[in-house]
């Protein structure tokens, strides 16, 4: 018996596949033109948040929204300067920063036709502030007593207490008053019909895409590129496959997943600089954290070039303190750590801690060891917290690490150590570095200092930064907090990371790449002014 | 033993009404047990979800976390409903649902109900095509691999679909997606559609190919495996040796022969392996990025997103439990042998 109908059922459905897929392999290719007005990328986020007063496009960065200020840079490497998209003009404070004006354009209208007026900007902010819209971004905006209208087009933002870096919080994207409703900001249904004023509109949203085209009312110069179009694709191997496989034009990839593009023909990948860093918090409450010479010798013990190097494939750069080159002039070069762990080891003999017979130092029965704790769905902290528990052993220093829940880390904050990151918010540096290093008060977030030191002449010096007028002065004031911190370390800061973008080669000219806050995705890279592109 | 054909048809009519008597009292059995297992599931999954380390709130805020105030965290969890037990959480979930009102998804920012109909074609389209595709292909491969046991075809079927039985399902689908769409170009990546695109019949048709072959693939081993153990064991069979002695041709005894036999074992198993299509789609459409339910059910677990995650669980088991009871009903008529007792 040879089954002739099986054979022949074998083949067909072996074949069926190869011939379903070569049927269709004249699927449509991307633009061949060097200036593709249609521009294609993938996201790993899911698509449909885009509500300002939940922080989307805060810092004056997003397709759909502008804020009083936007960020113009000058390339990633230095802190963009926030100049007026809906204002006027410059923001005019009063003499001692507590009170700022900003005058409105009277030209905008938003894309659902309305005119922009001050209502638009109190709405927006009141509701931000409001507890009732569990805004995610609130605790930002903290220094805000009232946001007032002066007339039809000035706002007046009185604050709570004297705030050189105010512009900073005026990038905030505005909606307008009308579709501001009460009620959790989350549950909102303007995350997915989003109305604002920049260069696009969401033209269309589908359950793995987004689709943005020209804004008509746009009150600006007309994008060139005229279609934005975002695709949601969770799984990093997949973008990058995508993106092998030609078929969009960019997307974000981890580091080391980027780095396998880097001899790809017609892409390029993109590192792009942050304020971001990651370190760890120090315990002040175990007798080996407590001591400051043990403190400075782990800051000169741990090798930060090794860990860019190895951690974050190179696309990164050492933290000695939380305060970046980026900073120009308020940076101090000279507040660094020279990685030297035979002094480690003298500075720990002479303060007595001495090398037990596990090879872990003991001082009056303590011992050298801490617990170090890491956010355990963070493979990028934990990876840090392995490293530099693995730099910390052969000087005689135990560090236990392990993975925990936000809420395991706070109730343990003075008995361990934590795997912290910081400067998401890089565009003026109280932000930066004021929490992080001032003694613990009653409003400080917990996971801010939370080994609870305090260092000899920072809170001075960081309270003089912010509130004093003069830029001069405020650089004096900064420059004196990170050279207490050298001397008198609290944390091991380790790493500023890098993001990392992938994108297909093209010949727009693209404009400078722009220092980013924690927050990246595609609205950020190469294509955080897209309107601007130009041919 | 007479063969008169109207006796047949009678015999036929008597075993419809006692296999419809034991078929409701089957049904009736299976929603008794069914109705309170859903409805305690529903409870467990807010009662797990208190219990888990996972802090709704840390999902909510992310990076922000770190920043709040305890203050601050307070106030957000009063303001997105955190803060109440969890029984009467779910109490509240579970009112609404009676009233027809599934809750809003916080994750995808609409309600839970819109979330299903927008994704929930899409899964079926897959989860379906696949089921097929692997159901034929199981039935042809397996018959040829079990009518001629240790033959060279059967040696080759049995050990591929070990082989690929032993593949976990996302390297099966990265290495498709590396073959097939990266090499040769011969599929896009991922979707559903070209990018920016509404979704055409012919555009669907391109992208559903890899996911679904993958998907189905995943499925095939136990299913082929199975066919082969079911047609080996008919081909030796009283009825077949019969029929091959008559002097049957050899499509028709296998058509009309060892198949039917075979097939009550390959029902069965597509019942029992609902669950595992569902834990398949969840792994292709994530690598995919198939725009499908199961996506948004890792999406809604990660994000805490409770009313999303209750309503897709619950959904979940509903299938699995409809699976095996559609399983054993077809059983029923397909082998008079069996009874309903179980």
């Amino acid at each position: 018996m040879n089954g002739t109908v099986p054979t022949r059922a074998l083949l067909a459905t072996a074949l069926a596949p190869t011939l379903l897929l070569t049927a269709c392999t004249d699927s449509t290719e991307a633009d061949t033109t060097g200036t593709p007005t249609r521009i294609v990328l993938a996201d790993a986020q899911p698509l449909g948040e885009f509500e300002p007063v939940n922080g989307y496009g805060e810092l004056g960065v997003s397709p759909i929204f502008e804020g009083l200020l936007r960020p113009e840079s000058s390339g990633d490497d230095a802190l963009p300067e926030l100049v007026p998209a809906l204002a006027a003009s410059a923001p005019e404070p009063n003499e001692d920063n507590t009170v700022w004006d900003v005058e409105l354009r009277t030209d905008v209208t938003f894309s659902d036709g309305s005119a922009l007026d001050a209502d638009d900007v109190m709405a927006t902010y009141s509701a931000v502030l409001d507890p009732d819209t569990a805004s995610e971004v609130a605790g930002s905006y903290s220094m805000i007593e009232s946001v007032t209208a002066v007339d039809d087009h000035t706002v007046r933002f009185t604050l709570n207490y004297p705030y050189y870096a105010m512009p900073a919080r005026l990038t905030l994207g505005i909606t307008p008053s009308e579709e501001i409703t009460p009620g959790p900001a989350a549950d909102s249904e303007r995350n997915r019909a989003p109305v604002g004023t920049g260069p696009y509109v969401l033209a269309d949203l589908s359950a793995d895409q987004a689709v943005f085209e020209a804004n008509p009312e746009y009150h600006g110069t007309a994008p060139e590129v005229t279609e934005l179009v975002i695709l949601s694709v969770p799984d990093d191997n997949t973008r990058a496959q995508r993106m092998r496989a030609g078929n969009i034009d960019g997307t974000v990839l981890p580091p080391v997943t980027a780095e396998t593009f880097a001899h790809v023909d017609g892409s390029e990948v993109l590192p792009v600089r942050t304020a971001e860093w990651r370190g760890l918090s120090l315990p002040s409450d175990h007798p080996f954290t407590a001591d400051p010479d043990a403190r400075l010798a782990m800051n000169l013990g741990v090798d930060r070039d090794g860990i860019v190097e190895n951690v974050l494939a190179g696309h990164g750069r050492p933290a000695h303190t939380p305060v970046p080159d980026v900073y120009g002039e308020a940076h101090d070069p000279e507040a660094v750590f020279a990685y030297d762990p035979d002094a480690a080891a003298e500075l720990l003999d002479e303060a007595g801690w001495e090398e037990g017979p596990d090879g872990v130092r003991v001082r009056d029965g303590d011992r050298a060891e801490f617990t170090l704790y890491y956010l355990a769905s963070d493979h990028l902290r934990r990876d840090l917290a392995t490293a530099f528990a693995a730099e910390m052993e052969p000087l005689g220093i135990e560090v236990d690490i392990q993975g925990a829940s936000w809420d395991e880390m706070g109730e343990n904050s003075t008995q361990a150590g934590i795997l912290l990151g910081g400067g998401d918010k890089p565009y003026d540096l109280d932000t930066q570095v004021y929490a992080t290093l001032h003694t613990r008060e009653a409003d400080t977030p917990t996971y801010e200092n939370p080994g609870d030191f305090a260092i000899p002449g920072v809170d001075e010096d960081l309270e003089e930064a912010r509130r004093s007028l003069d830029p001069d002065e405020r650089v004096e004031a900064y420059h004196r907090v990170q050279r207490s911190y050298v001397e008198n370390p609290t944390y091991v800061f380790m790493a500023f990371v890098d993001h990392t973008y992938v994108a297909a080669e093209d010949d727009w000219d693209r404009g400078p790449l722009v220092l980013e806050p924690h927050a990246h995705g595609v609205s950020w890279g190469p294509w955080w002014n897209l309107a601007e592109w130009r041919r | 033993m007479s063969f008169s054909p109207v006796r047949r048809i009678r015999s036929h009519r008597t075993r419809w009404r006692d296999r419809r008597r034991e078929l409701a009292g089957l049904v009736a059995r299976r929603v008794a047990l069914g109705l309170p297992m859903l409805v305690g599931l529903s409870a467990l999954v807010f009662l797990l979800a208190a219990r888990s380390p996972f802090n709704p709130l840390a999902a909510y805020l992310g990076a922000g976390f770190q920043r709040t105030t305890a203050e601050q965290r307070e106030s957000l969890s009063t303001a997105l409903g955190f803060d109440v037990p969890w029984w009467r959480a779910w109490w509240s979930w579970a009112s609404d649902l009676l009233h027809g009102d599934l809750g809003w998804s916080r994750g995808y920012a609409m309600p839970v109900s819109e979330v299903f109909a927008e994704r929930l074609p899409w899964t079926l389209l897959l989860s379906g095509t696949a089921l097929a595709v692997a159901v034929l292909s199981a039935l042809v491969w397996g018959t040829v691999a079990g009518l001629h046991p240790g033959s060279w075809p059967d040696r080759i079927v049995t050990r591929v679909g070990v082989l690929v039985q032993a593949v976990p399902p996302f390297v099966l689908a990265l290495g498709s997606v590396t073959v097939f769409a990266v090499i040769l170009r011969w599929a896009p990546v991922a979707g559903a559609a070209a990018p920016g695109e509404a979704p055409t019949f012919g555009g669907v048709v391109t992208h559903l190919v890899l996911p679904a072959c993958t998907l189905a693939l995943t499925q095939l081993p136990w299913l082929l495996l199975a066919v082969r153990t079911a047609v080996a064991r008919a081909r030796g069979s009283e009825p077949v040796r019969a029929a091959r002695a008559r002097g049957v041709s050899p499509a028709r005894v296998v058509t009309g022969h060892v198949l039917p036999v075979s097939l009550a074992p390959l029902v069965t198993i597509v019942g029992a392996r609902l669950p595992e299509l569902v834990v398949g789609a969840v792994l292709v459409e994530e690598i995919f990025a198939w725009p499908g339910i199961a996506a948004a059910l890792v999406a809604s677990a990660q994000s805490l997103d409770f009313p999303l995650l209750a309503a897709l669980t619950l959904a979940t088991t509903a299938v699995v439990l409809l699976g095996s009871l559609l399983a054993d009903s077809a059983y029923l008529f397909l082998d008079p042998r069996v009874s309903a007792d179980v």
